[in-house]
């Protein structure tokens, strides 16, 4: 069983200035769950998110990262190429802006194939074939390989910004708002196919979100941030059914009901 | 086979409603159940005296105050009331289902692979599962062309048996049901109380809520009376 941590945090403590972004976070995350981190913005989700993928420093605290092989690393320790090397294969990151990780210049297929020469593919009829094979799962379809993505709407940029994460079967995934301003019907297609994608593939997800209905659908775990503490932690349907922090009673209670 | 697969000690629920004021709302109060291999337990009394809060503390759905729920999981025994998150999904996957009074589901995604998921991860190929999981929906009299349609446009009775095909398609031997019948017709609540004797019969042990007299009076070994708490002065 997989019974160790892929991600350890233990009391992250980050200030901006006097304002408190983290106090004390610890979390944990285990091989092929999803995590949902909650709160509303400047609750520090992001700031969160950031800390544990090694793209900023905490003041205080410890990120750790376990390796295929069991052996653990502190990733704001790591030699930088190291940790770039992590951040290209055995991690993966779904921006909320989709243009943040894609090359608008490059191909669909070319920036889907990229990840994969980054790890060292060299074949071209291969990686054009896995390229092909990736637009398809992500519900793109073949004929748009050559496009460039300035040519492709919201939600199939964010597709391809999916299939040029998983493309190289991280084990590790780090998720910012991947379908907020999407429009309703293109939002459920996405969220359907993370979650079918995330299940097959094993992968461990820190995903953020301020919506509620995302983090329920998605989530097997649930935090829930306010000013920079985590003020409630657990079962997804646990904390969002029989909420216990008033910060969470109140987030659970202003959800409109569709 | 006469040890109980799901047992309470001491149960104790309340709610605080920190909006209004820090309310505390006593619900249940040192609840004693205990469920046997191949037996059914319906939960009775009126409205509102607790007996969904009680259904959704075993799942692990709510949080209980105080005391212990006791499962038979795996030839161990896990405490739900104070397991971690993971242990309770385990339990979820492996030993505990729970039908829901009303199907909440992804959208967009069809009815069949709503029912045939819940297979998935349990042994079956995927295709296996949907086999499984359309023999299923056409014994609930769904019939094969709405099988490729997301639920959501079903009427509430054809979301219900949805509902109930995921619930018993993966054979869990604890099966919570939350008014399994509550919007079937004659017909369908025959085929729901058929499949929770068999359930029975192959050892499941089923807590269900259930206000439909007839169809209790058939799958009920024993009625459990859920006690309104006496308000402190």
């Amino acid at each position: 069983m997989n019974d160790d941590p892929i991600l350890s945090a233990r009391g992250l403590t980050l200030f901006f200035g006097v304002i408190p972004a983290l106090i004390d976070v610890d979390m944990d995350l285990w091989p092929g769950e999803i995590l949902a981190i909650v709160g509303e913005s400047g609750s520090g989700k992001t700031t969160l998110l950031n800390v544990l993928s090694g793209l900023l420093r905490p003041q205080s605290g410890i990120v750790s990262y376990r390796d295929p092989e069991g052996g653990t690393h502190d990733v704001h320790a790591m030699a930088a190429p190291l940790l770039r090397t992590l951040q290209r294969s055995g991690w993966g990151f779904v921006h909320q802006d989709p243009k943040r990780s894609l090359r608008m210049n490059v191909s669909a297929g070319g920036n889907v194939g990229e990840r994969l020469m980054a790890q060292g593919a060299r074949h071209y009829g291969d990686i054009r074939a896995r390229a092909l094979d990736w637009l398809t799962q992500v519900e793109i379809d073949a004929d748009r390989i050559d496009d460039l993505p300035r040519t492709f709407s919201g939600g199939m940029l964010q597709r391809l910004q999916i299939a040029r994460t998983l493309v190289t079967h991280p084990r590790l995934v780090f998720m910012d708002e991947p379908t907020g301003g999407l429009d309703v019907s293109v939002q459920a297609r996405l969220l359907d196919l993370i979650r079918s994608l995330v299940a097959r593939l094993g992968v461990a997800v820190v995903l953020v979100t301020h919506d509620i209905a995302v983090a329920r659908l998605l989530g097997h775990r649930i935090a829930v941030m306010q000013r920079g503490h985590v003020v409630e932690t657990g079962l997804t349907d646990q904390v969002l059914d029989d909420p216990r922090h008033p910060y969470t009673q109140l987030l659970v209670s202003s959800v409109l009901q569709a | 086979m006469n040890f109980p697969l799901l047992r309470t000690e001491g149960l104790t629920k309340s709610f605080t409603l920190h909006l209004r004021g820090g309310l505390r709302l006593p619900v249940l109060d040192g609840v004693d159940l205990s469920v046997e291999a191949g037996q059914c337990v319906v939960l009775s009394g009126p409205s509102g005296v607790g007996k969904s809060t009680l259904l959704r503390s075993l799942y692990g759905n709510y949080r209980a105050d105080t005391g212990r729920i006791l499962v038979r999981h795996l030839g161990r025994t896990v405490d739900i009331a104070s397991a971690d998150p993971r242990a309770i999904l385990a339990v979820r996957h492996h030993t505990m289902g729970y039908v829901s009074q009303f199907l909440r589901v992804v959208p967009r995604v069809p009815a069949l692979d709503i029912v045939a998921e819940a297979l998935i991860g349990r042994g079956p190929s995927p295709d296996e599962a949907r086999e499984t999981a359309a023999a299923l929906l056409l014994s609930l009299n769904i019939p094969r062309r709405m099988h490729a349609i997301p639920p959501a446009t079903f009427s509430g009775g054809e979301q219900q048996r949805v509902n109930l095909a995921r619930g018993f398609i993966a054979g869990h031997p604890i099966l919570l049901l939350d008014e399994p019948t509550a919007s079937l017709d004659a017909d369908n609540r025959a085929v729901v109380v058929r499949m929770i004797q068999e359930a029975k019969a192959r050892g499941t042990a089923i807590v269900a809520i259930c206000h439909d007299l007839d169809v209790r009076d058939q799958i009920a070994d024993r009625l459990f009376p859920v006690a309104p708490i006496r308000e402190a002065a």
